[in-house]
């Protein structure tokens, strides 16, 4: 049992620890922009502004104050979620968010879970076969796989079933979520859970082994134990551990989701919209979307190291 | 000890000489057949790629000498789809009583004799093909290698000399200066890599040496936490302890004494990184935020092949695919290799 003492004073020291990590992100994504990113007040008036234009944009930003008060500025839209609006579209940041992100999990969460559901138990089937021919022609295609640049499978893929079998429509995306997940999802989450699935087995493989190789599995097997038991029960479980640290890692991508993916096939999500932000120079929607996901990163690596306690009670929390 | 040197007194013949880390390694890598053949083959990329930095090698793959889309030798000369475009019939209309230009028909029909042009034929096909503006798909795909290749290796030696360095001071030192850099360590990985690549492209410009600084800078996490633990690991044992006894300062002990002992794992993340840093240039290239657009490089060709694919001209998309594939196939194999031969101990 865990008791929930030591969890409460644990989360708050986490979370105390925070801070100076989110301070350090504030100051790098405003020392970024500051130093090296063009002046806003140009980007915002447009080419044909006269300078008198250029003068009150920047007034009106604060950018005629010393850094440190427009870094203060900086750090209060950070802490109040007041980031404005979008450079480019005029769109409030906020508003960006809310309605970008739907569209991101819609296709991240069914490749997420179809990724995890297929590469765990391929993964533990080429572990307790290694060495033989299926183990060895498995890592061979993942190898090549890996070879091939994730565009090359996108572009190729969404040519021949798009265009030449025309099984799926090429992009497109609709208002509805179902309609969205009976008819646009289907290809490229398939064609992202293909790319995806060579890594994962390669990475999973390697902890299934480390755990087959064990000594208690040996142990295991001696007392008798099924073989069934001896997988399910102790490799699995085991194993368990890496694969949610693993999991932990990609949470905060399931965000910005595959920005290619959603380049592709034209998917109004937050990958996209970060993207156009960067090709735009549409500063707020880049710094906003690079904070509150590091906030995210932190929480989810937080809430990891406490499923780690619930999965493996050997694990003590300080 | 003492048998050893009473060994080496009593025998008095020369000591068989012991073989260095790198001595082992290299025989160890010298049986890998795998290893050798990848190594072969990244050879012969990497003599590719001097020899086009030195113009010998597709210095002319912006010249456009073949027709719009020609097709591959082996295909042979596809539809002549530049032929001359067909004259409205109907008799032309006589203008020359509106057209102010019509008074110096003469006289521009007299000037452009005296200019001296050279129509230069294109050829109709080229050996893997051509591209929109009728470049050579196979000299493309050469360029392309030089600029990819160059950006992975140039970006992975600067992400793994921050890495180290910095690795090296936080666990050599630690305290205040391992502290600081452990707050910049999480700084920089509690943003998602490929937010943090955005953010640096966002604020600079679009040329290879851009895209080798973005590289850099946001890669060297990895390089820091190992080459952390090393140091840490390192910094404790007898032989740096000696050192110190006899004298020796903080950075004779880094950089003498423990850098040697730690190089291994630097050379293999120094390879780790360039297949990664290739595949994030060429995805950077691809969606506009890598090479500048007079240049060329495996993801710049993969963006022009998408439209092209639907045109059915697939020839740039198999070239810079086939170029690409076997280029890191070949030095995965090789950094495979690699650290079983320095740290056989590792698999």
């Amino acid at each position: 049992m865990i008791g929930s003492g030591t969890v409460t004073s644990y989360l708050i020291r986490r979370i105390w620890q925070m801070i100076p990590t989110l301070l350090g992100v504030i100051l790098l994504i405003f020392v970024l922009f500051t130093l090296f990113g063009g002046d806003p007040a140009e980007i915002i008036a447009g080419q044909n502004a006269s300078a008198q234009q250029v003068d009150i944009i920047r007034q009106q930003l604060g950018l005629d104050q010393p850094w440190w008060v427009q870094l203060w500025i900086f750090f209060k839209e950070v802490i109040t979620f007041h980031w404005g609006d979008s450079w480019a579209t005029r769109e409030p940041v906020a508003h960006i968010f809310l309605t970008r992100l739907p569209a991101t999990l819609t296709v991240m969460i069914p490749l997420f879970l179809l990724t995890l559901v297929l590469s765990v138990p391929i993964a533990l089937g080429v572990a307790y076969v290694r060495g033989s021919l299926t183990d060895r022609l498995t890592m061979m295609a993942t190898t090549v796989a890996l070879s091939i640049s994730f565009l090359v499978y996108v572009i190729a893929g969404q040519w021949l079933f798009g265009f030449k079998l025309s099984w799926f429509p090429i992009q497109g995306w609709s208002p509805s979520v179902w309609k969205n997940l009976a008819v646009y999802v289907p290809l490229p989450v398939m064609l992202a859970v293909f790319v995806s699935l060579a890594p994962q087995v390669r990475l999973y493989r390697s902890f299934f082994l480390d755990e087959i190789g064990q000594d208690y599995v040996r142990t295991a097997r001696a007392k008798g134990l099924t073989e069934r038991q001896v997988v399910f029960k102790h490799v699995l479980r085991n194993a368990m551990i890496p694969i949610l640290t693993d999991i932990s890692l990609q949470l905060p991508g399931l965000f910005v989701g595959s920005f290619l993916i959603e380049v592709f096939f034209s998917i109004p999500g937050l990958g996209r919209e970060v993207l156009l932000a960067v090709n735009r120079s549409d500063y707020p929607v880049i710094q906003a979307t690079t904070i509150y996901l590091a906030v995210f990163t932190m929480v989810i690596n937080l809430l990891t190291d406490v499923l780690y306690k619930l999965v493996d009670p050997r694990v003590v929390l300080k | 000890m003492s048998t050893v040197a009473a060994a080496a007194s009593v025998s008095g013949a020369p000591r068989p000489r012991s073989h260095g880390v790198w001595n082992l390694a290299a025989r160890r890598l010298r049986h890998d057949r795998f290893g050798m053949i990848a190594l072969a083959v990244v050879g012969l990329y990497m003599i590719m790629v001097a020899l086009v930095s030195l113009h010998l090698l597709a210095g002319d793959w912006a010249d456009e000498r073949g027709m719009h889309y020609a097709n591959p030798t082996f295909m042979g000369p596809g539809p002549d789809d530049l032929a001359m475009i067909e004259p409205p019939p109907g008799h032309m209309l006589d203008l020359s009583a509106v057209d102010p230009l019509a008074p110096h028909y003469a006289e521009i029909e007299r000037r452009t004799r005296e200019l001296q042009t050279t129509v230069r034929p294109r050829v109709r096909t080229l050996p893997f093909g051509g591209d929109r503006y009728g470049r050579d798909v196979l000299q493309k795909a050469i360029k392309g290698s030089q600029v990819s290749i160059v950006v992975g290796l140039a970006s992975a030696v600067v992400a793994t000399f921050i890495g180290s360095v910095l690795g090296g001071f936080a666990g050599f030192f630690g305290g205040r200066i391992g502290d600081a850099l452990e707050w910049l360590y999480n700084v920089f990985t509690s943003v998602p890599y490929i937010l943090l690549v955005f953010a640096f492209a966002a604020v600079s410009g679009r040329s290879i040496a851009s895209v080798i600084v973005i590289l850099g800078l946001t890669g060297w996490t990895g390089v820091y936490r190992l080459l952390r633990a090393e140091y840490i690991k390192h910094s404790n044992r007898e032989y740096v302890r000696a050192a110190q006894a006899i004298g020796a300062g903080s950075m004779s002990r880094m950089f003498v004494h423990i850098l040697p002992n730690v190089s291994h794992v630097i050379l293999v993340q120094l390879s780790l990184n360039v297949v990664g840093f290739i595949k994030a240039e060429v995805i950077l290239s691809f969606l506009g935020l890598g090479v500048s657009v007079d240049s060329v490089s495996w993801g710049t060709m993969l963006n022009e092949a998408q439209t092209e694919l639907i045109l059915g001209k697939w020839w740039q998309l198999a070239a810079a695919t086939f170029f690409m594939a076997v280029f890191v196939t070949a030095f995965s194999v090789f950094t495979d290799s690699l650290r079983d031969a320095l740290d056989p101990k590792l698999r």
